[in-house]
């Protein structure tokens, strides 16, 4: 009896080691180091939307479900993503019904419940609680527990869309019997819920320190026996980007390294080491130039850039704005600020494949004469020191962005290239805390647009681009009378957008609703609304003994934490 | 910004015997041609005055000789090394290190020189009056405290958000920048050489020669400029040295948060800064920089200690 | 002295009043926001509800006699209930300064940074201070020396060069190229026993390395200076002409002449070690408090900055009273009154 067991024992050990280290044991690859250059300040995405926060409380807390990496939706705590087909939305789109997996647990070890999902809603909800991600669960009108499993979101509109709420990393599901003390107004005073909640991740946090470092360690109730294979984790923050490839590329300290926007040159010969690799993936980023089509001259006073100060001088001209883009050669921006991790564009829209635009190519080749032919068409006639002018009014651009060394050396060359069409530039950079912080009473904010063009990088979470194609309404243009709180930067305004903004939010067939996606993109870079310039991936670092890293720009980089291992 | 680890020394010149000027005027000498002539014996002094002449030189005329466009941009010839075209190498733009060095020198040392003239002016201001004059103590030290006391980088926003448009739009965008940062740099460096001086006057003034010149019924302003001064003047030159070294770091800092000078416009803390990443690629990039920085502030050191040296009595006698 | 004591505690605290006023004044009037650092794809109404629940909707003036509420009433009467076990009052109706971004009280944040950075730049310092005596002093007794031009080109050099720089290539030479110091300080690491104890040594090298070179290089012009003022002085002749070594006129008569500014020099300096060195830490990732203050800058995390820079603010005039009693101690030709 003894020889048999032993026997038994060793074919099953056999069986597992012919099934190879996918099926390796909870726990067996030891420690993983992260590196977050932006260190993670709170592992509560609800109290800080910030990147970094979200993508780290992503190793703890999950959403329903998740975005792969390729942007489709994948089960997290449910089996199948409910759909209209499946009946899990209804057929009026006015509501949608989960099923939580079953047997599922938190890391404390009590079951998951359709309580806790209706917690979560009712937690983000809440007034007063400042909670951040409340755009996810835009026109939610209630969210009901039908029973133990299974939960249904209603909507006070039909949502073609139904996935803001629970779905992607913004959106993940937190403990009721955790959190139940800690709604609206009191969210703030649960520190030690807020720095280590219990969740259904692969990991749970052992000591956190805010600003600078969290311990984890395996979760003991992951809903896979085998996952994960880190026993402990250590995610570092602090420092900067070009120090944090270092730690992965060079000096091997560290497995991963996230969001390393550094000149490529230096990312390559950093990788040349040979410890550590780069890996991207690209999103929906697009590095954008905004034209401003109101005028932003100080005369104006309080009218300064609103509609009420009327057009722009020369930048209302469609001849300036079409040649202002095809003296861009965008190759070159790319090779020299993005390298590998960055495309020449014309579109706004990029991503996903289904949405993005092929009608638009005729700013992709860098064309001086024909600019300089349009500009000499339209009347603007080189002055004595070759800037062009009409009527008193020189080509001369403001030209504002964000402090980041890539977005200084692409504004250098933006410059050189309007210069040799008689553009002059003054280039302007503002710290990025003042120029995205949208302080009422400071000159620099994006949404002020005191300048006449400014230059960033705006995106959307997740695929769908409703939300996303809705920021050039006529009305959202920042103005005093909203406290300068709209999307539409550029102030574009076209009756016939906002038609189509209109109509993308009654329209439900995928197809129809990709069409008139591609539409508006195309109006808004033919009408030269901004100059869409680089299609940006997202790049980060990989220690080479890292195995089963899945880089992923629709929900948080470290998704699929529970399946990386350590080669051997 | 630069590390804030330094020191707000308060530093005792013990007394002259006798004040230096109290110097009977023999054979028709004036202090100057016998300070200048001291000067002139003194062979670091020499050397530095040398060097800081020539780094000025090559900065307000060099230039004209390179004859290249600090920046015009070669991205096809990008982090060159160096070559006949190019002494010092390209940056990752293809822009010329050697003409952004000769253009970043004349911003940096102006700059530098200026807002360490501005701080030292202030501080020494501040630090004679609170230590002479008793009443005026608890008010000037109590400012300076509170000026040590400011975020440094709050102080900024707020500064440049209140002026940046004001002046872009009387002096232009170069000229009103300039001066915002040399008044930025000189407003928040004070500090330390006004606790300096105050510490040293406190000494100073107490001696015999300070009581024998105020016994003759010597005016105050006097007093200050010909009996004290002189005799703090040690540790004045000690923080003017440091102060363009600082001044040159601060202007990169201030850059490089969007509150200096615009990005085109190189300087040689932004140049040193830009480089950095750079180092393994071009190690071009960071020497030269940190070479033109290190010898400007070593030459202004040594004249320092010229001008110390040929100013003390003590000295000039032997 | 005592009633200059006295005079200058009594004259500290609305000093202090002040400062507090200005600050919070200041960083009021900042043009950076709390939700300047989140992502563009939270809309702008949900930013001016965040800015509302962080309670930016109030007045100036309310919000700032809070912090003062909370400054001097609840974090004194926590600390006093934690450091005795009482309770006293309700202490859970009592609202503490909680930081913007992490949620958590500011006191907390700034006890859990202190220790590294009083290892790592409190240790610079002292490094530093061992390194700028002997060369200041070896410098001016040597004035023009060999010695001495080295030692003012290597601190010329070292003060001029930023720590930006230095830190970078530090970095390069040591961890990249020799591997023989980590880059990156790990602040979870506890020291038990002799092995532990050389991890945390071999951690500090790099950033300490940086900061003591550039205090060292401030320092020791500091000190050269001051003695060379007191080497030419009539006592110093006197002591020689009386006969005495040349070791004891200058080690006992002119060193402790010129200490006396050089000892104040170092007690100013002290509350720089707790307002930390913003970019050393931030190259090696020791994040204490320097780096803890410049996030909060950068995300305007008002109430954290507040505090830090009060609490600094406190620390300064301190330090600067102390500066100014032992100078007068040290040297009895001052006199306050």
């Amino acid at each position: 009896m003894k020889k048999l067991t032993t026997f038994l024992t060793g074919t099953a050990a056999a069986i597992a080691m012919t099934a190879g280290a996918a099926q390796a044991e909870r726990g067996s690859d030891g420690h993983l180091n992260i590196l977050y250059w932006q260190a993670v300040s709170i592992l509560n995405p609800f109290l800080s939307g910030g990147t970094k926060d979200v993508e780290g409380s992503s190793l703890v807390i999950e959403p329903l479900a998740k975005f792969n990496e390729k942007g489709e939706m994948v089960p997290a705590l449910v089996d199948e993503i409910p759909t209209v087909e499946n009946g899990g939305v209804a057929e009026d789109l006015k509501s949608i019904t989960w099923v939580i997996s079953e047997g599922l647990m938190w890391s404390d070890g009590t079951p998951v419940t359709a309580e806790d999902v209706k917690f979560t809603a009712e937690y983000c909800m809440a007034e007063d609680g400042g909670c951040q991600q409340v755009a996810n669960f835009t026109d939610v009108e209630s969210v009901e527990a039908v029973d133990e499993r299974t939960v249904k979101v209603n909507f006070s509109i039909p949502k073609p869309y139904p996935y803001g709420p629970f779905v992607g990393a913004q959106s993940p599901i937190i403990q009721k019997a955790q959190f139940a003390d800690c709604v609206g107004a009191r969210a703030p005073e649960c520190t030690e819920a807020n720095f280590g909640p219990i969740g259904t991740g692969p990991f749970v946090v052992t000591r956190f320190a805010a600003n600078d470092v969290i311990e984890l360690e395996a979760n003991p109730n992951y809903r896979d026996a085998a996952k994960p294979a880190f026993a402990t984790v250590t995610l570092k923050g602090g420092g900067d980007a070009a120090s944090a490839a270092r730690a992965v590329m060079e000096t091997g300290e560290f497995d991963y390294a996230w969001n390393l926007q550094v000149e490529p040159e230096i990312l390559a010969q950093m990788e040349a080491a040979g410890r550590g690799e780069l890996i991207s993936s690209f999103g929906t980023s697009v590095e954008r130039i905004n034209l401003n089509m109101t005028d932003p001259s100080p005369d104006k006073g309080d009218d300064r850039s609103t509609v009420e100060a009327g057009p722009h001088p020369f930048l209302s001209d469609p001849a300036v704005r079409r040649a202002l883009s095809i003296a861009l050669d965008r190759e070159l921006i790319v090779e020299a600020g993005y390298g590998e991790t960055g495309r020449p564009t014309c579109n706004i829209l990029p991503a996903p494949e289904a949405y993005a635009s092929k009608n638009v190519d005729w700013c992709l080749t860098q064309d001086i004469e024909e600019a300089n032919r349009l500009l000499d068409e339209a009347g603007w006639m080189p002055g004595g020191d070759g800037i062009r002018e009409k009527d008193g009014v020189r080509l001369s651009i403001l030209y504002s962005t964000s402090t980041n060394s890539v977005r200084q050396a692409t504004q250098a060359l933006v410059k050189d290239m309007w210069q040799q069409i008689g553009v002059e530039s003054e280039l302007r950079n503002v710290d990025a805390a003042v120029f995205f912080g949208g302080d009422p009473a400071s000159p620099d904010t994006f949404q002020k647009f005191y300048a006449d063009v400014l230059m960033y990088t705006n995106n959307f979470d997740g695929t769908d681009p409703e939300k996303y194609m809705a920021e050039w309404l006529c009305d959202d243009a920042p103005k005093p009378q909203n406290g300068w709180l709209g999307a539409n930067i550029p102030r574009f305004c076209s009756e016939e957008y906002d038609a189509l903004v209109k109509k993308m939010g009654e329209t439900a067939p995928l197809e129809e609703r990709q069409a008139l996606a591609i539409q508006m993109n195309d109006i808004l870079t033919n009408e030269g609304a901004h100059l869409p310039l680089v299609h940006r991936g997202d790049v980060s670092a990989k220690s080479t003994t890292l195995n089963g890293v899945l880089m992923n720009s629709w929900d948080s980089e470290l998704w699929n934490a529970a399946d990386w291992t350590r080669a051997e | 910004m630069t590390d804030q680890v330094s020191m707000a020394p308060e530093k005792v010149i013990p007394p002259a015997p006798g004040s230096p000027v109290a110097a009977e005027p023999r054979k028709q000498r004036t202090l100057t041609a016998d300070v200048w002539r001291q000067f002139r014996q003194h062979k670091g002094g020499v050397i530095g005055a040398i060097v800081f002449l020539t780094i000025i030189f090559l900065v307000v005329f060099g230039p004209s000789i390179h004859g290249i466009d600090p920046s015009a941009l070669n991205v096809r010839e990008r982090n060159a090394g160096i070559s006949f075209a190019h002494p010092m190498g390209t940056d990752n733009l293809g822009r010329d290190t050697f003409a952004q060095i000769l253009a970043g020198g004349r911003t940096s040392l102006s700059v530098g020189v200026t807002a360490m003239m501005l701080s030292l002016l202030l501080g020494t201001t501040i630090g004679v009056m609170a230590g002479y004059f008793k009443k005026l103590e608890g008010p000037l030290m109590r400012l300076t405290d509170l000026f040590l006391a400011l975020p440094l980088l709050p102080l900024l926003l707020v500064i440049i958000m209140l002026f940046r448009d004001t002046l872009r739009r009387s002096f232009g965008p170069e000229t009103g920048i300039f001066m915002l940062i040399v008044f930025v740099i000189g407003i928040t460096s004070w500090m330390q050489t006004a606790r300096i001086v105050r510490g040293a006057v406190l000494s100073v003034k107490e001696q015999e020669f300070v009581l024998a010149a105020k016994s003759i019924g010597t005016r105050e302003r006097r007093v200050i400029t010909r009996h004290i001064l002189p005799n703090v003047l040690s540790p004045i030159m000690v923080s003017a040295t440091l102060g363009i070294a600082t001044a040159i770091i601060t202007e990169s800092a201030l850059s490089f948060l969007g509150l200096g000078f615009p990005s085109d416009y190189p300087t040689w803390g932004r140049l040193l800064f830009d480089g950095v990443n750079f180092m393994q690629i071009n190690p071009s990039r960071v020497i030269w920089p940190g070479l033109a920085i290190s010898l400007t502030v070593l030459s202004v050191n040594y004249i320092g200690d010229g001008i110390r040296d040929a100013l003390d009595p003590r000295i000039r006698g032997r | 002295m005592f009633h200059y004591t006295l005079r200058r505690l009594m004259f500290a605290v609305p000093t202090l009043f002040v400062i507090s006023f200005i600050i919070f004044a200041l960083l009021d009037l900042a043009p950076n926001d709390p939700t300047g650092n989140l992502p563009l794809t939270i809309p702008p109404e949900v930013r001016e509800q965040i800015r509302m629940s962080l309670g930016l909707g109030e007045p100036f003036h309310i919000r700032y006699l809070k912090w003062l509420q909370q400054f001097f009433i609840a974090e004194p009467l926590n600390f006093i209930q934690q450091a005795f076990g009482i309770e006293i009052g309700n202490s859970a109706e009592r609202v503490r300064i909680r930081s913007w971004a992490t949620r958590s009280p500011v006191v907390d944040l700034i006890v859990e940074r202190l220790p590294q950075t009083l290892w790592v730049v409190g240790m610079s310092y002292v490094v530093g201070i061992l390194i700028a005596l002997p060369v200041g002093i070896i410098s001016a007794y040597r004035q023009y020396s060999w010695f001495d031009q080295i030692g003012t080109f290597v601190s010329m050099v070292g003060f001029s060069v930023p720590t930006f720089f230095t830190g970078v290539v530090l970095i390069v030479v040591f961890s990249v190229y020799l591997g023989w110091f980590p880059s990156i300080y790990d602040t979870t690491h506890r020291v038990t026993d002799w092995d532990s104890f050389w991890v945390q040594v071999r951690q500090m090298v790099l950033p300490v390395m940086v900061l003591a070179l550039y205090n060292a290089a401030q320092l020791s012009r500091f000190v050269r200076a001051s003695m060379l003022d007191n080497l030419n002085q009539d006592y110093v002749r006197t002591a020689r002409a009386k006969g005495m070594k040349e070791k004891v006129v200058l080690l006992v008569h002119v060193l402790r002449n010129s200490l006396i500014p050089v000892v104040t020099v170092i007690a100013l300096g002290i509350p720089t070690i707790f307002s930390g060195a913003i970019i050393t830490e931030q190259i090696f990732r020791v994040n204490g408090l320097g780096q803890l203050l410049i996030i909060a800058i950068q995300g305007a995390d008002i109430p954290l900055v507040q505090t830090l820079t009060f609490i600094f603010a406190v620390l300064i005039i301190l330090c600067n009273l102390i500066a100014d009693i032992l100078y007068g101690i040290l040297d009895p030709r001052i006199r306050y009154d």
